[in-house]
């Protein structure tokens, strides 16, 4: 050990050249990444002979994937988490998901207002989505002729009528949907 | 000065050894009260009984780094004045999900016992633990003058924990909330601060996903004017951290909260208008959201900033571009690959104080994102008091770190990820020995040394032989046999906390650390070759070590494929779940 000297060549070190593995990833080392639900999967070739192994040596050999390590690599959950989402997010367009409710309807429904261009393709995407008539917008008169008003709640926590303001404008101040009874818009309508 | 007035003894005095005391006991009592740091205090009550006795009766703050390495008792009864408590549980691979849920490291019988000893505490910092939201209430009822909470990495709290912490501790001056597994429930725990709380100086709940009442952050924000720490979490958004800030220009330290918002060119003057009243502020944190769009209020400040967080903003290389040429006196950089090598080129172009460089992953199994060997290198010429770096890449070459270690010989924490496991040098598909070679033998002030990529014997054999200050290894996927990690248990000197997994070592690597594991906090090693005989050999030999054995379901009984040694004088623990075997 201590023939090595101080001027020490990196390069150059004979007798461990020949130890150095060179192969390429997908050899013997490779494949011991490997999780499965069994531990300790860093046997040597004498010890494979029972049945359970079959599988571990199958999968000693095929590359591995980095989905199949657990806690590799190392980022912390909390870390993962929000870099994922935020990633999802981008993916997706920035996609911005509302709730939305129906009066009268047992549970919530989820939107991405990213899907549309405009209050026409939203009322109609409500329209399926809720199996109801929303009508058409009028400045003047709100939804005429339906027994259902879209309403949303804007940033500052009001109560707005669908419609009033330039469609970018909107998806970006809304936060949730809600699909009222028109009996119970009215007050919203008048001006 | 007289020596008979100090009570020295004067050689050839004549005077009787037995009488002599070195110092009267007040002396000793105000000298040791300027001491502070950890180190220098424990040095100091190993001089002789009387100086440990004045040392541990003076002694304020007290670090525990391993929860188990002492009880609660044991650490009362030697030091009964203290004040501030540091307390780290779990080992650092249970960050990653290596570690099984309920493994330990409740802070509840620390308080239990506390709540007697130490009526008076007033700073607890934890660390990995498992902290219920009965803890946290235990807390906030049992220790009237408590005033500092700091919480990272640990679990098993929720916003209702926050809540009673908010309710009753009148004198609270730091809520610190970082990075835990916490249940946000919402509730508005921040409502529950009362009116006359004026005194905190540290707020940060950054990492909480619920809103919290702007109304009540805006009153406590607007009353406690010592406030210098703020970082809010994400559903704050700019028009409500402009108006904070107008609150509190006096601001050391802001973590922002989302920059997603459309905002009224109004409203952006009031906002580059608050933050440059900020004379103060030298570390910004968070950005989320941020694009080209509204970063530009933060510039007024980037010119007095040494801590710049950007770890949790996926930005592009020409927004950090932006923010670096404003940002000259940066020492601390955190960012996410997301940047690209041309971020980081912009980091060597604009940052030469900087001293620590941490490079995150955004998505750890895409290999058409993120930073490689030359971002890393761009990085080491243009700053060449680098000593810090953590670096998340895709891959690497030899060249590239051998000339990182000749640009910045300084290193004393190198840890660097190459994601892929195993991975080769990218370029001559050789093993990554050389490039860890480089640095330990350059760099011997290296206290701190992760490890990637492809490595053999004798990348461990460069670390035994050349790390002599090294403190903190972390290994993964690597080695050839035993022999790698004999070299470095037997090289190393100053080794504290060894972790190792997926590694072929073996029984003989784990004994050939006998004579290190009295000096070292804690060794680490699961999926690697060792078995219950070896463990079982080692807990022999060592009495005053734990050797813990976390047993997996199913699997060989004849393996010890987690094990976690360190050094205890409180004895194998009374708390163990049923999976962990001491053996």
């Amino acid at each position: 050990m201590d023939q090595k000297k101080t001027t020490l060549d990196l390069f150059n070190n004979v007798d461990l050249a020949t130890e150095l593995r060179l192969g390429l990833p997908g050899t013997d080392n490779q494949p011991e990444i490997i999780k499965s639900s069994l531990s300790g999967n860093k046997r040597t070739s004498s010890e494979m002979g029972s049945s359970t192994c079959t599988d571990e040596n199958e999968s000693r050999f095929s590359p591995p994937t980095k989905e199949q390590v657990v806690g590799w690599p190392p980022v912390r959950s909390y870390r993962k988490n929000i870099l994922q989402v935020k990633k999802t997010e981008s993916e997706m367009g920035s996609g911005m998901y509302v709730k939305v409710s129906m009066d009268g309807a047992p549970y919530l429904r989820k939107l991405d207002l990213k899907m549309y261009q405009s209050y026409e393709e939203l009322m109609k995407g409500l329209q399926v989505m809720f199996k109801c008539i929303i009508g058409l917008y009028f400045e003047r008169e709100g939804y005429n002729g339906s027994q259902h008003v879209p309403t949303y709640e804007d940033k500052d926590g009001d109560w707005m009528l669908v419609g009033d303001v330039p469609w970018e404008m909107f998806i970006s101040s809304c936060k949730r949907l809600r699909i009222m009874k028109s009996c119970e818009a009215r007050g919203l309508g008048d001006c | 000065m007289d020596p008979a007035a100090t009570g020295v003894t004067v050689a050839g005095t004549g005077a009787d050894p037995a009488k002599t005391t070195m110092f009267p006991e007040e002396f000793l009592k105000r000298t040791f009260s300027l001491i502070n740091s950890d180190k220098d205090r424990n040095s100091v009550s190993l001089v002789c009984k009387d100086w440990y006795n004045v040392e541990r009766m003076s002694r304020r703050h007290v670090s525990i780094r391993n929860c188990y390495s002492v009880s609660p008792e044991i650490v009362t009864a030697r030091f009964p004045a203290i004040r501030s408590v540091t307390l780290k549980g779990k080992p650092r691979f249970s960050d990653f999900n290596l570690v099984p849920d309920d493994w330990g490291a409740d802070v509840q019988p620390w308080l239990n016992v506390f709540a007697t000893a130490y009526p008076f505490l007033e700073e607890l910092r934890l660390k990995r633990m498992a902290v219920s939201d009965e803890s946290l209430e235990f807390l906030a009822l049992n220790f009237d003058d408590f005033k500092a909470l700091s919480m990272l990495s640990c679990e098993g709290f929720s916003t209702l924990g926050l809540e009673a912490i908010a309710t009753h501790c009148k004198n609270l001056t730091e809520l610190d909330i970082q990075e835990n597994g916490i249940d946000d429930l919402g509730g508005d725990w921040l409502s529950y601060f009362p009116e006359n709380l004026t005194s905190l100086e540290v707020l940060n709940f950054s990492t909480l996903t619920s809103e919290v009442s702007f109304d009540a952050l805006e009153s406590l924000v607007s009353r406690c004017k010592s406030l210098r720490v703020l970082k809010v979490n994400r559903k704050i958004n700019l028009e409500q951290l402009g108006k904070l800030l107008v609150l509190a220009p006096q601001l050391i330290e802001l973590g922002t909260g989302t920059f997603l918002e459309e905002l009224v060119s109004g409203s952006v003057n009031g906002l580059e208008n608050a933050f440059s009243k900020c004379g103060n502020l030298v570390t910004l944190s968070s950005f989320w959201d941020a694009t080209l769009l509204h970063l530009p209020v933060v510039y007024p400040v980037c010119g007095n900033l040494t801590f710049l967080n950007l770890s949790y903003a996926n930005i592009g290389p020409d927004e950090l571009e932006q923010i670096l040429s404003r940002s000259k006196r940066l020492v601390r950089l955190w960012v996410v690959d997301t940047v690209g090598d041309k971020g980081l080129e912009a980091v060597g172009s604009h940052c030469p104080l900087l001293e620590e460089l941490r490079v995150f992953p955004v998505d750890p199994f895409d290999q058409q994102l993120g930073v490689t060997d030359s971002g890393l290198v761009a990085v080491s010429k243009g700053c060449p008091k680098l000593h810090y770096i953590l670096y998340f890449c895709q891959r690497m070459t030899n060249a590239a770190v051998i000339t990182v270690a000749q640009n910045c010989p300084n290193f004393t924490h190198f840890r660097l990820c190459i994601m892929n496991p195993s991975e080769p040098d990218y370029l001559t598909n050789e093993p990554m020995d050389e490039a860890f070679g480089a640095i330990v033998k350059t760099c011997t002030k290296l206290q701190r040394l992760s490890v990637s990529g492809l490595l053999t014997d004798l990348a461990f054999e460069y670390i035994g032989r050349y790390a002599k200050n090294l403190e903190t290894l972390s290994v993964a996927f690597a080695g050839d046999s035993d022999l790698g990690m004999e070299y470095v248990m037997r090289g190393c000197p100053k080794l504290k906390r060894v972790e190792i997994r997926d590694c072929p070592f073996g029984d003989s690597a784990l004994l050939s650390g006998l004579t290190q594991y009295e000096s070292m906090r804690s060794l680490w090693m699961s999926d690697c070759n060792v078995t219950m005989d070896g463990c079982k050999k080692l807990a022999e030999e060592m009495s005053w070590l734990n050797v813990e054995v976390i047993k997996d379901e199913g699997g060989d009984d004849r393996l010890a494929n987690k094990v976690y040694v360190y050094r205890t004088v409180a004895g194998p623990r009374k708390d163990a779940p049923p999976f962990v075997v001491t053996l």
